[in-house]
């Protein structure tokens, strides 16, 4: 089954995929959702009441993919892509994981030896990743 | 007795089931059936629910239908629609004996049926006709009919009997009856429903629980929860009725998951069978009873019950308003369908698809038409994009599925049909997606899509149209810095390129790919090859520039030396430090780096080259979307012109052009293709250049060498490879190195501080060699001069200095000399170092010094300054250089180490002469044998030395002049010592000699004075007048052009000014102080001159000095001299006397301001004039006389106690 994990700023911090042969695909797909992912910034942009709310959900069905969208307050985008046959993660179970991710991100960016905008390397992250792609796929 | 269901009234039709009693009864509910049906919905009734759902207010409808026990249904049956919610039973009997007679026994019977059918809703209707009454007027109204039938058979449930009154009358207490059993009636209906529906939605759910047991289907669960959908729906409760579908929607999509998983129920089985067609489904109808049927039969496919699925919600969707919904779940639906039918194994072929679309989009436009569109515009839109894809999807089956004649959409026939068809109508609908996409601002999505119909124009072998599509998604990769797609996107990129024969664009793409990590080895060496391919192919066509940073990256620049400044010719390294991205080594024909000639002074561009490391290295900034970004701040300080007092400070930022500029509009630099038109090579500008460079993958080092002077700016970077050239448009930061031509320099400099003169000495002679190169046989040629004899040496070695002083090689030097010069010859020198040698030169102390400032030999006073007595000796040479026509003057100035003074002592006639020699160097010396001779031979004059033997720095000598006869006018004398360093031997004296010239030797005068006290008195003593007696003896005859004569008398006599002046203020000399005396031009004539003084102070005091002058009358005076203070005003002998001290000339103030009135009447004036040294004798000097304290009439009492 196909999953990624990516985060983006723009241009891709972050990727993990799995297989992972299949990266090309994803890279075409998470770009794509880039444009969900600002309509929906611009929507809650008018709804005061929705800008605390990161998990922006499902960005966009496809026949394959499932891709589902976070953003954190320095516009650093998260993006799941899950494969559509994979019922098993609900609404709830993708937040989590997004929340997961996001705390393993703020851990990275406080480490004072990252330049910020460089593709993360960090071996603490990409072990959560991991953990967490076994755990959810 | 139809089944009715009512749409959009809000009210829930409920079917009451009638029993009359008696034929006759069937006429009364005929009479009163119009008036229930229309009254009873018009109030509202609170529906409370169970499950703590919100009450709601619905309007109740009854369905009235005959009751016949037959058709009441069985046990088990879960219709609720045709459930009968009450039974009534009309009677309108109202006589007693009837009512036992037959009624009651017909109610019985009812009940009893009732009873059977577990109905506990029922009610029973009796009439009440005043008409009836009136006829039977016995009957109590106590025992009526009413009450005995709720006795029979209402025991504790009263209300379930309900007379009415007259209801066909308007009465107002028929109406008030008639209103009270409609309250009834619908309160008994809404308690009824309520049970009914919870019993009801009870079974359902324990069908439900019931699915895992065999037998179970889903399609009879389906009919029975959508029942319930229906009810809710009737009573207009939409949203529940929603998720009653959903609720059917999530079960089905569970169970095909299930099956997917390997967990098949049997009931699935007929929704697996192959897909033959499917009509699409119509959402103008409510409910679509066809496929409804199919469902009920057990027969519909997977797409039937979806579609029906999807044609209810779509209904209800409306109803609720919220038909944006409708679209989103329709898209939904279709990747749900095509999972679905993948996960059940259900063969289906592309044009099903097409046909859920069709329908899809049909009902769309039909349902909501144009006035939706705004809110369906995002979802539209995807819709279009995935509805293209599938039909992409067709284009590799369009021969398979040609003979797919079902279709009975037209457009899908027609366009299957042929081929060209097919790409029309993908073109069409590919173009309508992008440009939704534009419309709602999903530009990433829009290039996406183009790309795909890119990577379709290329199968269709149409590269020209692909291009472009290519170029547009490239663009926004480069801009997002999407590496991945980016590298994949290029790559398609190159193959369009190439089959459009684009060879610059292609060779450029190729030279970004072959250095792209992202591909594979194999790849990238490929696209190199490509390159080098085309490089050694020999053509005339122009050559291809090529962005060299693509293929390398320019990490390090570094000079040697590391001030990037050297001199023309020096070897001037510019290390270039490449890191060269290609897969193989890469060798290039040459490398040149294009460099700007700015004619600016050397060192005037310091401030400039601030990017150059102190140790010469200047780095380049690599490329990333980060540091792009970066800020460059820098320090802003300003200094106000007038007092350069700070007047502001600040940051300012160097970049911000590039972080300001639009992000749209930008041009990445790593884009090729606008790089390639700035790659405009500087024609005819200044090459470095290093030749047949292998570049090799990583990193590489350039070394190139540079010359003429002047100052250089990198500007370009080529890489000649054949035909291909690599060109770097613009070297940043700025890097500049400076070449500077110098001019050879000769410079003679002392050793020590000073140099001295009669001793060998040594100068260092220092030749910057500049651009000269000193060859073999080249000499500097020294012009000889007397004074200044340069000395032989034979172990003199010249060092030879590299331009940072670093010692290259040491050579003896041989020095020539003829008479007129000296030749040095020089050793072979390279062009900008230093040659150095030292050479010992002699400057000969010269006999005659010059002649020294006016000093008072005869009071002995000595002004004791350095400079007076450190005598300077100037010499100059001029040197011949071997680079320059003209001779080069060097002067040195060497100090004469001794300072000597002679001094003509007298003692009465006697003459002696003292000479002092000293030493006024650094230097120890020893001075020695010292000797006074005359030039002139004089007989009978005789020098007669008084000295003993020393070797001290200061060497005071004496000697007698003794002489016979006349007196000689004139002495020529040579003084004459041997002096050496103090730690020489003996043998390196050398003379030393002095001449001078003695005149007017023999004495004339002699001055004797003696000071008594005044008469009476013993002693002098302070205060009081003392007598001085002076006496002026004419010692011998002068010579005639000694003095001045005057004849008075027939007496030669000469006139003579004396003068009395006490310097030390040991005096005061009262009356007149000078006069003017006539002495007798003979020997040993006396003149006595007598005045009063007075000691100012007790003690030996020196007598007062007392000085002599010839005195000029001023007819004799042949030169008037201008100086004022020199003259004498009539008769006033009041003189200024220029040596005279400070202290005299304040107390003469008076005289100088009297020359200052009388300064007009000037004439010719007498003069003084001083007599030579020898020539006066002074007696008094050093004499003295003893002052006594003055009579102390001061009694000082001391007491001592």
């Amino acid at each position: 089954m196909q999953t990624a994990i990516m985060i983006v700023a723009n241009y891709p911090l972050y990727i993990r995929s799995v297989p992972t042969q299949g990266e090309l695909k994803f890279h075409y797909t998470v770009h794509t959702s880039l444009d969900v992912v600002e309509e929906k910034i611009s929507g809650v942009g008018k709804a005061l009441a929705d800008q605390r709310e990161l998990y922006l959900g499902l960005l966009y069905p496809t026949e394959d993919y499932k891709v589902y969208g976070y953003m954190t307050n320095s516009k650093v985008k998260f993006v799941i892509v899950v494969d559509s046959s994979n019922t098993s993660l609900r609404d709830n179970e993708i937040r989590s994981m997004f929340r997961k991710l996001h705390n393993s991100f703020t851990d990275v960016m406080c480490n004072p030896f990252y330049n910020p905008g460089d593709p993360i390397q960090s071996k603490a992250f990409d072990s959560i990743v991991s953990t967490m792609m076994v755990q959810a796929f | 007795m139809s089944l009715k269901i009512k749409l959009q009234t809000g009210s829930v039709c409920v079917c009451v089931w009638v029993r009359c009693a008696g034929a006759g009864d069937q006429n009364l509910f005929t009479a009163l059936y119009g008036s229930l049906t229309q009254q009873l919905p018009r109030e509202p009734m609170e529906w409370r629910r169970s499950y703590g759902r919100a009450p709601k207010m619905i309007y109740l409808e009854a369905n009235f239908v005959q009751f016949k026990e037959e058709l009441l249904p069985k046990e088990g049956n879960k219709a609720l629609l045709t459930f009968p919610f009450l039974h009534i039973y009309w009677t309108d009997c109202c006589d007693t004996e009837v009512y036992k007679a037959s009624v009651k026994e017909d109610m019985q019977r009812w009940q009893a049926a009732l009873r059977l059918h577990g109905s506990v809703d029922w009610l029973i209707a009796v009439v009440e006709s005043d008409n009836k009454k009136k006829n039977k007027t016995n009957i109590l109204p106590r025992t009526s009919i009413v009450d005995k039938i709720r006795n029979d058979f209402c025991n504790k449930q009263s209300d379930r009997c309900v007379s009415l009154c007259d209801p066909l009358k308007e009465s107002s207490r028929s109406q008030e009856s008639w209103s009270s059993f409609l309250t009834k009636l619908r309160t008994l209906l809404l308690m009824s429903f309520t049970r009914n529906l919870g019993r009801f939605e009870d079974d359902m759910r324990t069908l439900r629980e019931k699915r895992t047991e065999p037998g179970w289907s889903f399609c009879d669960y389906f009919m029975v929860q959508e029942e319930l959908a229906f009810v809710f729906e009737m009573l207009q409760q939409f949203e529940e009725a929603l998720v009653q579908y959903d609720e059917l929607d999530a079960l089905f999509t569970q169970y095909v998951l299930n099956f997917g998983a390997g967990d098949g129920a049997n009931w699935l089985g007929s929704f697996c069978q192959p897909v033959r067609s499917w009509n699409g489904l119509l959402l103008r109808r409510p409910i679509d009873m066809e496929k409804r049927d199919l469902i009920q039969r057990g027969e519909a496919s997977l797409l039937d019950l979806r579609s029906y699925l999807f044609s209810r919600q779509c209904t209800l969707l409306i109803f609720l308003q919220r038909p944006w919904e409708v679209t989103a779940r329709a898209l939904e639906l279709l990747h749900n369908c095509v999972q679905e039918l993948r996960l059940l194994e259900v063969c289906f072929s592309p044009p099903h698809l097409w046909g859920i679309f069709q329908t899809c989009l049909g009902c769309f436009w039909a349902t909501f038409g144009a006035c939706f569109r705004h809110l369906l515009g995002h979802i539209l839109t995807m819709f279009w994009a995935y509805f293209r894809q599938v039909w992409g999807v067709f284009g590799p089956c369009l021969g398979r599925v040609s003979g797919v004649p079902q279709s009975p959409y037209k457009k899908l026939k027609e366009a299957l049909s042929s081929v060209e068809a097919f790409e029309k109508h993908y073109l069409e609908l590919s173009h309508a997606a992008m440009e939704m996409y534009r419309a709602i601002g999903r530009l990433r999505s829009a290039r996406l899509l183009g790309k795909s119909l890119a990577e379709f124009y290329m199968r269709k072998g149409d590269p020209q149209s692909a291009e472009n599509f290519l170029l547009d998604s490239l663009k926004s990769y480069v801009s997002e810095s999407w590496s991945l797609p980016l590298t994949h996107t290029r790559k398609q990129i190159a193959e369009c390129q190439k089959q459009l024969q684009k060879m610059d664009e292609y060779l450029q793409t190729s030279a970004l790919l072959a250095s792209d990590t992202n591909l594979s080895e194999e790849e990238r060496r490929h696209f190199c090859q490509e390159i080098l391919t085309f490089a050694s192919q020999t053509a005339e066509d122009a050559r291809v520039a090529l962005s060299m940073s693509s293929v390398t990256r320019l990490q390090e620049l570094c000079f040697r030396p590391s001030s990037a400044l050297v001199h023309v010719s020096a070897a001037l390294l510019l290390e270039l430090r490449l890191c060269s991205l290609m897969p193989v080594p890469v060798t290039l024909e040459h490398i040149s780096a294009s460099i700007h000639f700015t004619e600016e002074q050397p060192g005037s561009t310091a401030q400039k080259r601030a990017a150059q490391n102190p140790d010469g290295t200047v780095t380049f900034p690599a490329a990333s979307p980060a540091s792009a970004s970066a800020l460059e701040l820098c320090e802003m300080l300003e200094h106000s012109p007038s007092d350069n007092t700070l007047s502001s400070a600040g940051l300012a930022c160097r970049n911000m052009h590039l972080l300001m500029r639009r992000n749209d509009s930008a041009t990445s630099l790593d884009t090729p293709n606008t790089a390639l038109t700035a790659l405009a090579l500087e024609d005819g500008a200044q090459m470095l250049r290093a030749s047949d460079v292998t570049l090799s993958p990583g990193n590489n080092s350039i070394v190139f060498t540079s010359q003429k002077p002047g100052v250089y700016t990198l500007r370009q970077l080529c890489a000649t490879l054949g035909r291909v050239q690599l060109v770097l448009p613009h070297l940043y930061p700025v890097v500049q190195y400076e070449v500077y031509s110098q001019e050879p320099q000769l410079s003679i400099q002392p050793l020590t501080e000073h140099l001295l003169a009669g001793l060998p000495q040594q100068v260092k002679f220092t030749i910057l060699t500049g651009h000269y190169s000193v060859k073999k046989g080249d000499a500097l040629q020294l012009s000889n001069t007397d004074s200044m004899p340069v000395l032989h040496s034979s172990t003199r070695s010249a060092r030879i200095l590299s331009s940072s002083a670093e010692l290259v090689a040491e050579s003896a030097l041989s020095i020539q000399s003829s008479e007129k010069v000296t030749s040095i010859s020089l050793p072979v020198t390279p062009p900008y170092h230093t040659l150095e040698f030292l050479l010992d030169v002699l400057c000969h102390i010269p006999s005659c010094p010059a002649r020294m400032e006016s000093e008072r030999l005869t009071n002995g006073q000595i002004i004791p300054q350095k400079q007076l007595w450190l005598q300077q000796s100037g010499c100059r040479v001029s040197v011949d250089c071997p680079w320059s026509i003209y001779s080069t003057l060097v002067s040195l100035t060497f100090h004469v180490p001794f300072k000597v003074k002679h001094s003509l002592l007298s003692v009465g006639r006697r003459k002696f002469i003292q000479v002092c020699l000293q030493n006024v160097s650094d230097t120890n010396f020893r001075l020695t044998n010292q000797t006074l001779t005359e030039n002139q031979h004089t007989p009978s004059l005789e020098l007669l030395s008084l000295n003993t033997t020393t070797h001290s720095q200061c060497v005071f000598s004496v000697w007698e002049l003794r002489w016979s006869g006349v007196s000689p006018v004139s002495l020529h004398c040579e003084f004459s010592a041997s002096f050496a360093p103090a730690d020489a031997p003996d043998a390196a004296l050398k003379p030393y000699r002095y001449h001078f010239t003695l005149e007017r030797v023999s004495t004339l005068l002699s001055v004797c004075a003696e000071i008594r006290p005044a008469e009476g008195e013993q002693d002098c003593r302070t205060g009081a007048l003392c007598r001085l007696e002076v006496s002026l003896t004419r010692l011998s005859e002068p010579s005639d052009s000694d003095e001045e004569y005057s004849d008075t008398d027939g007496l030669r006599t000469t006139r003579l000014l004396y003068e009395v002046i006490d310097n030390n203020s040991n005096w005061a000399v009262c009356g007149k102080s000078s006069g003017v005396v006539s002495m007798p031009v003979a020997a040993m004539a006396t003149h006595k001159v007598h005045m009063e003084v007075m000691p100012l102070f007790a003690g030996h005091l020196p007598f007062p000095s007392i000085r002599l002058f010839k005195y000029l009358p001023h007819h004799a005076s042949p030169v008037i001299p201008p100086d004022t203070d020199s003259c004498l005003e009539n008769d006033s002998l009041s003189l200024d006397d220029q040596a005279e001290t400070a202290s005299l000339r304040s107390r003469g103030s008076v005289q100088s301001l009297g020359s200052g009135e009388s300064a007009q009447p000037r004439g010719p004036m007498p003069k003084r004039q001083a007599f030579g040294p020898g020539q006066v004798f002074n007696g008094t000097q050093g004499q003295q006389v003893l002052v006594l304290p003055a009579a102390d009439h001061h009694l000082m009492e001391v007491n001592v106690t």
